[in-house]
């Protein structure tokens, strides 16, 4: 007791002030907390809930009156339920295919060093950025009539399921290397040695040790996939023709072309019970898997091959990409220059013509537009979801979990209904932005802020706890913490997380197609308007406008890669 | 003792070697990482692998293990050559610097893992690891975190993970590295009694000298890839092989010497040698016990730069005139202060002339 003495009498002279510091600490806490998630919610509710609510009540209500009697008769219409089962099983398909074929380059692309790396991470994601009409478009030209294969073997696939699974893959490989490569260049590869020094084959080493840690960034990346798939549109359209559609491409057709709006907001509201169900499984299984990871520099951890299973892999992975995404891509390329008399630049040429063309400007002006758009869109997309992300990573109770899910339900709604939602919902008084450029951005991000958001959240998640304490205990304040711990750790997600975002906003289509001014279009609109037109002129000056959107996003992507390992060197 | 025949081999009589490298050879694009290093060790012997940062024992270890190919020479564990067999089948152990426990199991799970790859049924393996964590010292810890341990609980984890799957050779990268000093000295005595009690043949490296000669039968210090020396620890530390092994050791008193009969010729004057000691240009090593402190007016004259209180003697640092610093080593009570002016001899005992 005389040892403990002075201690206890410290401690029970000044039970005050100790106990009210702490309440006002905890208050203090969730108050900074609100104060991060408030932008992010008013964002949502503003640009994503109010829109969407429009079109819903627009589609369900007449006269004052809501008609909730048109679920009951959409959905026993036996060509909707054929579209249900036709969008749920070939994303599952889809999401199958992409991990089998992309989890090996997720590996290579992490563990191995090899020369020409960083420009063939950039080629893998080109296909990501690509407007999806001229994804549609590239495989038709691969795997269609008189395509490729047709030419060289007779072989057709338009007509199969098997050209959209392919365009999916070629669409998602890039969101599966990147999001788990990501992670996975960071996962220390000693922890795989250790697991092969107590017995286990490399392939146990990682089933047992690697793949539990990047879980979360497995499944973040599926849940991607599934949601794209799910609601894709352009590639369905295109490649599917009348035997395939998905609800998405359903819904188009409702509004656009049957201007059946009732059933279109039925069909939208199932599309959004389904993925918030998807959503709700998936924030169970990060819940469950979630745990802290001891993130190395990735510097460190690639290396080249060893051995001819290693170079085999390599090899193999390399050959994926070829016939996967450079083919397709080489022959989009081919047909800008293939004009009825041999190859020549007419098409390109013509770009920059204003005669008798599908706009008020020559179409080459949809480059700088796209570029406005896409930086701004950016800029917001990270703030948005940085701040959402920072938000996320203190854990708390139930509030914070369903802002999770909301940040991602942009991805599962529809973005032709965004789209169309702005259009009838922010065109009056309050809120009318029709005449304003920043509606093109601000649907843009909109998509972007669910990929800011699920890059950086494994990442912020796995900082070591006691590395924020250490900071607090120096003096920082939180916003200071997350500035000198959090920031340098997680810069090189939150570039790829920027990268993405821009990305993203530069092939935006279903949602740009209907607010973009024809003064101003977009490179993926000016690629759509062509494409809509006949005449083999059109056709060509689409292919070219598609082939100059690949190289701005093949530059831009090399620009950032660049950055990425400048800034990222030193840690 | 000659680097060139520094006997890494096992000595007769210690039985069959258990493993055994000849002229080991691993290339990074900086330089040899191993250079032709020899080495056997005996079933049931504790080596300690002895070396700076840098000088290529991690890379011996990871060798061993299959983790890093050799570019040239062999690795045999029981006679047999181990460049086809994959890490997993080596039936050798490793522990990490780090531990590297896995952080999605608990401890349970971690000491069971090199269990489960071997099929071992349910119930034995749970008894397996209830005694392991005893030996350890952390019964009934398996259902905790891995993120919940201490550095030193850790560390038993680790050490109850390699023991678990009974490996024939067991490696310990830097096996105490991270622990604080008295914890290192008690795991120590705990890790030698513990091996000897298992008959646990150990190749173990680090660069902390104390735990090295309190750990091994046998010390290899390394230098740059290559074997400098190897050795008991009283045969290292008595005799150290070169400049390069002294300094590392800790002894700071080298200097050049020209030897002629019993007297070498050194910058800090005439200093006697042992009989028989090998003639001409050399380099020397003074123990700190070996210099003797005298009134200033005799030997060298030297002033008295710091004194360290190293529990059983006080280290004095004397500078002479003009020649390198030399450390003494004085009893508690007679060490002279800082300042103070002091004359040297030296005791031929306690003199080396190194190889």
């Amino acid at each position: 007791m005389a040892v403990a003495g002075p201690e206890v009498a410290a401690a029970e002279r000044q039970p005050g002030p100790s106990a009210g510091d702490r309440t006002k600490r905890g208050w203090r806490g969730s108050a900074a907390r609100l104060g991060l998630m408030a932008l992010p919610v008013a964002f949502f509710a503003v640009f994503f809930a109010y829109p969407v609510s429009a079109i819903v009540s627009r589609g369900l209500r007449t006269d004052g009156a809501w008609h909730f009697g048109r679920f009951a008769d959409v959905l026993s219409d036996p060509g909707i339920l054929g579209v249900l089962w036709f969008t749920t099983w070939q994303a599952l398909a889809s999401t199958a295919l992409t991990l089998l074929i992309a989890l090996p380059a997720a590996y290579v692309f992490a563990r191995f060093t090899f020369p020409g790396k960083q420009v063939l991470r950039a080629v893998v994601t080109v296909p990501f950025v690509l407007p999806t009409v001229v994804v549609g478009s590239a495989f038709l030209a691969v795997l269609g009539r008189g395509g490729l294969l047709d030419e060289l073997w007779g072989l057709r696939l338009d007509t199969s399921v098997w050209a959209i699974l392919l365009a999916h893959v070629f669409f998602n490989y890039a969101v599966v290397v990147r999001t788990v490569g990501g992670l996975w260049s960071q996962l220390d590869p000693r922890q795989e040695e250790a697991a092969r020094m107590l017995g286990a084959s490399r392939i146990a080493a990682w089933r047992k040790v690697t793949l539990p840690a990047l879980g979360p960034a497995v499944a973040a990346a599926a849940l991607m996939v599934f949601l794209f798939t799910f609601t894709s549109f352009g590639v369905v359209k295109i490649l599917g023709g009348p035997a395939f559609s998905t609800l998405e491409v359903e819904i188009y057709r409702q509004t656009a072309q049957l201007l059946a709006l009732d059933t279109a907001a039925v069909l939208t509201m199932v599309q959004f019970a389904a993925v918030g169900s998807i959503l709700a499984v998936h924030a169970w299984t990060v819940r469950r898997r979630e745990s802290a990871l001891r993130l190395v520099d990735a510097a460190h951890t690639a290396r080249r091959p060893r051995g001819a299973g290693q170079w085999a892999l390599l090899g193999g992975v390399l050959l994926t990409v070829v016939l996967l995404i450079l083919v397709p891509l080489g022959v989009l390329v081919e047909r800008s220059f293939n004009t009825s008399t041999g190859y020549a630049t007419t098409y390109y040429r013509e770009l920059t013509s204003q005669e008798g063309g599908a706009f008020l400007v020559p179409p080459i002006d949809a480059i700088g537009n796209s570029l406005q758009y896409a930086l701004a869109a950016t800029v917001i997309a990270v703030v948005i979801g940085g701040l959402a992300a920072t938000a996320l990573t203190r854990r708390a109770g139930r509030l914070v979990r369903g802002f999770d899910a909301l940040l991602m339900l942009p991805l599962g709604v529809s973005a032709v209904t965004v789209g169309f939602g702005f259009l009838i919902a922010l065109d009056e008084p309050p809120l009318d932005l029709r005449a304003s450029w920043i509606l093109v951005p601000l649907a843009q991000a909109l998509v972007g802020v669910p990929f800011v958001v699920r890059t950086m959240l494994p990442v912020l998640r796995a900082v070591d706890v006691r590395l924020r304490e250490a900071a607090a205990v120096l003096g920082a304040s939180p916003w200071r913490v997350w500035r000198e711990v959090d920031l340098p750790l997680v810069r090189r997600a939150l570039l790829v997380a920027a990268g993405f975002a821009f990305a993203v906003s530069l092939g935006e289509f279903g949602a740009t197609v209907f607010i973009a001014r024809s003064d101003n279009p977009t490179l993926p609109v000016a690629v759509a308007t062509l494409l809509g037109r006949a005449g083999e002129l059109n056709y060509g000056q689409a292919m070219a406008l598609s082939t100059l959107l690949m190289l701005v996003c093949a530059v831009s992507l090399l620009l950032l890669e660049r950055i990425r390992t400048d800034r990222t060197g030193e840690f | 003792m000659t680097p060139a025949h520094a006997g890494a081999g096992a000595e007769p009589g210690r039985g069959p070697a258990l493993l055994s490298l000849t002229e080991a050879t691993v290339r990074f694009p900086g330089g040899p990482a191993l250079d032709g290093v020899d080495l056997e060790v005996a079933e049931h012997e504790i080596v300690c692998v002895l070396g700076p940062s840098g000088s290529g024992k991690s890379t011996l270890l990871r060798a061993v293990a299959g983790l890093q190919p050799l570019d040239s020479g062999r690795v045999l564990l029981e006679g047999r050559d181990q460049a086809r067999v994959p890490a997993h089948q080596r039936g050798v152990g490793l522990m990490f610097q780090d531990h590297q426990l896995f952080p999605q199991r608990d401890v349970g799970r971690n000491v069971a893992f090199g269990l489960q790859t071997r099929a071992v049924p349910r119930d034995q393996r749970e008894l397996r690891v209830r005694e392991l964590l005893e030996l350890v010292g952390l019964p009934g810890a398996g259902r905790r975190a891995v993120a919940s341990l201490s550095g030193g609980e850790q560390q038993r984890v680790a050490l109850a993970r390699a023991l678990a799957p009974r490996p024939r050779l067991l490696m310990l990268d830097e096996p105490l590295g991270q622990l604080d000093r008295s914890l290192r000295e008690r795991l120590v005595v705990e890790l030698r009694e513990l091996f000897d009690e298992l008959g646990t043949t150990v190749l173990a490296v680090t660069h902390d000298q104390g735990e090295a000669f309190a750990l091994a039968d046998r010390v290899v210090v390394m230098r740059e890839g290559r074997i400098a020396q190897a050795g008991s620890p009283l045969e290292v530390w008595q005799r150290p092989a070169d400049a390069f092994v002294a300094r590392f050791l800790g002894f700071d008193n080298v200097v050049d010497a020209t030897v002629s009969g019993e007297v070498a010729d050194t910058a800090w004057g005439k200093v006697p040698v042992p009989d028989g000691s090998a003639q001409g240009a050399q380099t020397l090593l003074v123990r700190p016990a070996g210099v003797r402190l005298v009134p200033a007016k005799e030997g060298l004259r030297c002033r008295v730069a710091a004194r360290t209180f190293r529990g059983t003697h006080v280290a004095v640092h004397l500078q002479p005139t003009d020649a390198p610093r030399l450390e003494a080593a004085c009893g508690l009570r007679d060490a002279p202060a800082v300042g103070d002016a002091v004359g040297v001899v030296f005791d031929p005992d306690e003199v080396v002339v190194l190889g």
